[in-house]
């Protein structure tokens, strides 16, 4: 057995981590923060350039070709460093739809542009409250043309290209819904951007005017799609909240370490060790499961939507306990704009809603354990 | 990263497995499998007889102790190997349990610091299940705080004599011989004037009183020494030197990898899955699933921890400190567990006979041997304490009495 990543995938890690602390320091992070710019370009160039964006896009369509197991740690290194660039949106989402579902020649539009930097992708998926569901998309396609409403839309304002789930039919079933690939530079769709509690990762609008749309996967399959993309999201989703966690307990520690009170490191008062103890502890099980989900999502097995919906819950908590004791082992200090603690726990927050919230997750755990008993 | 065996771990498994099934006790297989925290006995049978005669067999045919050396009753096992048999083992494992204490800690520690006749002449009884061995640490004002016991140890002639008491050791009523912490000189600081020693339990002077746990039922005792004699040749380790003796038994507690902590998790799902309430059946309830999602994370995130550590092990690698947290996540899960399952079940939870209560009375046994659980073998407090100083590198508490004589100690709270 080795439930573990190799030698060469543990350097790709290395690697990242040693590019992102360079050219993302919280520094970088605070400039998207502070809305000095919508993402950080710089930044999205160099991992282009790295290989980072196309690390699981196959040669073929100008990636690296190296495989999920190697997204994953990156992707971990990415949510380490809350790197504020469109790349939960463009490669766990739209370029995970696109490897799916998308025609040979929609692979080739658009997969190199993703690896090469050129274009950012995203999914259109919700339409005001609530989590994923086939009721709650109203947005209409006809006639090759969409019309409705997508928000929030991650990276919205900045996508050059978005996967927009669509009804196609009223039959009350799961089949009304389909895939469209739409290009937003090509007129009919309209951007608006969307305070969010993390302007780090863009939130936007999308209204659709008749806009021009292509279909993605045949025409019904949408919904079964849609659910393929958010389990494999969800896996790599949930290494950036453990490389999140683990960041936070590092921040905590560290300072609980150089921080004297009465006399002494407050890491010495058990009070405050026993709150690490319990960061460590779920940063630990949210690790562990998420390596059973990179195992099911490079290995395509039949385990993936429990291991997904397991490594989904388990990391969304630990970013949020890290994030939010992090910020209470700072006490006062942790409460400033100032310090980088906000940041976290502003993603930690954001991150656990984006793909469906903990709630929707824990049901689709429940009903995918119910299914493989059953079986 | 895969699953799979190597080569050698698949020929070692098929030979484990096809002995396993040629030889387990198997009419006892159901009730072990349905076995669960605060409930393992069997009907009809002596659970400590089937299990000695299941642990002989083993010893006979070579699977007993699998990691010992041969000489001293192993197997001569790696770790990996070790961990496949328990793997295999399954249900029958549950019946190791009389013997953990022995072999995952009192051996070790003899093997580190016993003289190499009394290892030959100790260790293979003990392999077998022939002898059973227990651990006399805690006692009364020693709990978490072990050094602070106060059994003395006093030199005579060319042994020593033995008085005092020790309080929750697992099995001394059913065992033969017990390692033993004593402090030895009472000037000095209190970690620096313990002493190891190892006894037969059948030595004059030795009593042992059952404590009447909190749940009814009797796991663990009271041992109390009146004047008892031992040999020099028994003694483990050097004269004050006993609590370093006592890290290695301790650390050999904490390196019990894949041995499986019950999170009760596996039993509430499947009663869930049959349990109807007013509205329906409890798995359809939106709550129900909320509460079940969170604990089946954080059972499957205990067994893809140890998953981590046992692929170290394949690699021949020392597994990290992930593992710490299996006990700490594991009791207080089981304790909530157990709370929620009498939940469902409304005024009639509370019920406990084996004809009133649902499952026959497993989630009310779990209920009340749960708090023991996250009180043995280290507290949960303790265990904060280890992931905070050990894994984090944060300091250790201050420690007032730390270089202050054994004997100038405050015994009390309030004068």
């Amino acid at each position: 057995m080795n439930f573990d990543f190799s030698d060469e995938q543990k350097q790709m890690r290395d690697a990242a981590r040693k590019f992102l602390a360079e050219k993302c320091p919280p520094k970088a992070v605070r400039a998207v923060l502070d809305g000095k710019a919508s993402y950080d370009k710089e930044l999205w160039k160099g991992l282009a350039e790295m290989g980072f964006l196309g690390v699981a896009i196959p040669e073929a369509f100008g990636g690296a070709g190296a495989g999920h197991l190697e997204l994953c740690v990156i992707a971990e290194e990415i949510g380490r460093a809350l790197a504020p660039v469109p790349f939960s949106s463009t490669v766990y989402l739209a370029a995970e739809a696109l490897l799916l579902a998308g025609s040979e020649a929609q692979k080739r539009k658009w997969l190199p542009k993703i690896a090469s930097g050129e274009a950012i992708g995203t999914l259109a998926l919700f339409e005001g409250k609530g989590n994923p569901s086939p009721k709650a998309i109203k947005l209409q396609a006809s006639g090759g043309t969409l019309n409705g409403v997508k928000k929030p839309v991650p990276d919205g304002a900045v996508a050059d290209f978005a996967i927009v789930a669509a009804r196609t039919g009223s039959s009350g079933r799961d089949s009304d819904i389909s895939l469209f690939l739409v290009d937003l530079k090509a007129g009919g769709v309209e951007v608006k951007s969307l305070t969010n509690i993390d302007p780090t990762r863009g939130q936007a609008e999308l209204t659709f005017k008749n806009a021009k749309a292509e279909p993605l996967g045949t025409a019904g399959e949408g919904w079964g799609l849609l659910t393929q993309v958010l389990d494999r999201a969800a896996v790599l989703l949930a290494f950036e909240q453990v490389g999140g966690s683990d960041r936070a307990l590092e921040m905590g520690r560290d300072y609980a370490l150089d921080r004297i009170a009465f006399g002494r490191p407050i890491g010495s008062f058990q009070a405050v060790k026993h709150m690490l103890a319990d960061m460590y502890v779920s940063a630990t099980l949210a690790r562990s499961n998420c390596y059973y989900g990179a195992w099911a999502l490079s290995t395509n097995a039949a385990e993936l939507p429990e291991a997904a919906a397991s490594a989904r819950i388990s990391a969304t908590q630990a970013f949020q306990h890290c994030s939010k004791n992090n910020i209470q082992v700072h006490g006062g200090m942790g409460f400033t704009w100032e310090f980088d603690c906000h940041m976290y726990y502003r993603r930690a927050n954001a991150t656990a809603l984006s793909l469906g919230s903990l709630s929707y997750w824990e049901d689709q755990l429940i009903d995918r354990m119910r299914q493989k008993n059953a079986a | 990263m895969n699953f799979d065996d190597t080569p050698q771990e698949a020929a070692f498994r098929a030979e484990a497995r096809a002995w396993i099934s040629a030889n387990a006790p198997k009419q006892y297989e159901d009730e072990l499998r349905k076995s669960s925290l605060g409930r393992t006995a069997l009907k009809g049978a002596d659970i400590l007889a089937v299990a000695k005669a299941w642990q002989k067999k083993k010893a006979d045919a070579g699977w007993a102790c699998l990691h010992w050396p041969k000489e001293y009753g192993g197997r001569g096992a790696t770790p990996i190997e070790r961990v496949i048999w328990q793997q295999e083992e399954g249900p029958f494992g549950k019946l190791s349990g009389m013997f953990i204490i022995g072999h995952g800690m009192c051996g070790p520690t003899m093997m580190a610091f016993a003289g190499e006749q009394e290892k030959r002449k100790y260790l293979p009884p003990l392999a077998s299940g022939e002898k059973v061995w227990c651990q006399l640490f805690s006692e009364p004002a020693g709990g978490s705080d072990v050094a602070g016991l106060r059994t003395r140890a006093e030199r005579k002639g060319d042994g020593w004599i033995v008085n005092g008491q020790k309080i929750w050791t697992s099995g001394a009523h059913y065992s033969d011989y017990g390692i033993l912490l004593t402090r030895t000189d009472p000037d000095v600081a209190k970690h620096k004037g313990l002493t190891m020693f190892f006894l037969d339990m059948k030595s004059p002077g030795v009593e042992v009183r059952p404590i009447k746990q909190a749940n009814g039922q009797s796991d663990f005792n009271e041992v109390y020494f009146t004047d008892v004699k031992i040999p020099d040749s028994q003694r483990l380790g050097a004269v004050n030197d006993g609590w370093n003796v006592s890290l290695t038994t301790l650390m050999n507690e904490r390196m019990s990898i894949g041995a499986g902590v019950s999170t009760g998790f596996p039993e509430l799902f499947e009663f869930c899955n049959s349990l109807m309430l007013e509205d329906g059946p409890a798995i359809e309830d939106r709550n129900v699933r909320a509460r079940l999602a969170d604990w089946a994370v954080k059972a499957s995130g205990l067994k893809y921890t140890s998953m981590r550590a046992i692929s170290a092990l394949s690699k021949g690698e020392r597994p990290g400190p992930e593992n710490s947290i299996g006990k700490l996540v594991a009791g207080s899960m089981v304790q909530e567990v157990a709370m929620y399952a009498l939940d469902l079940q409304g005024a009639a939870g509370a019920l406990s006979g084996p004809d009133d209560a649902e499952v026959a009375g497993k989630f009310q046994a779990m209920l009340l041997r749960a708090p023991g659980t996250r009180v043995e073998g280290g507290t949960d407090e303790i265990m904060r304490n280890i992931i905070a100083e050990r894994v984090l590198g944060l300091p250790g508490d201050i420690r007032v009495d730390k270089d202050v004589p054994f004997n100038k100690i405050p015994t009390r709270g309030r004068a």
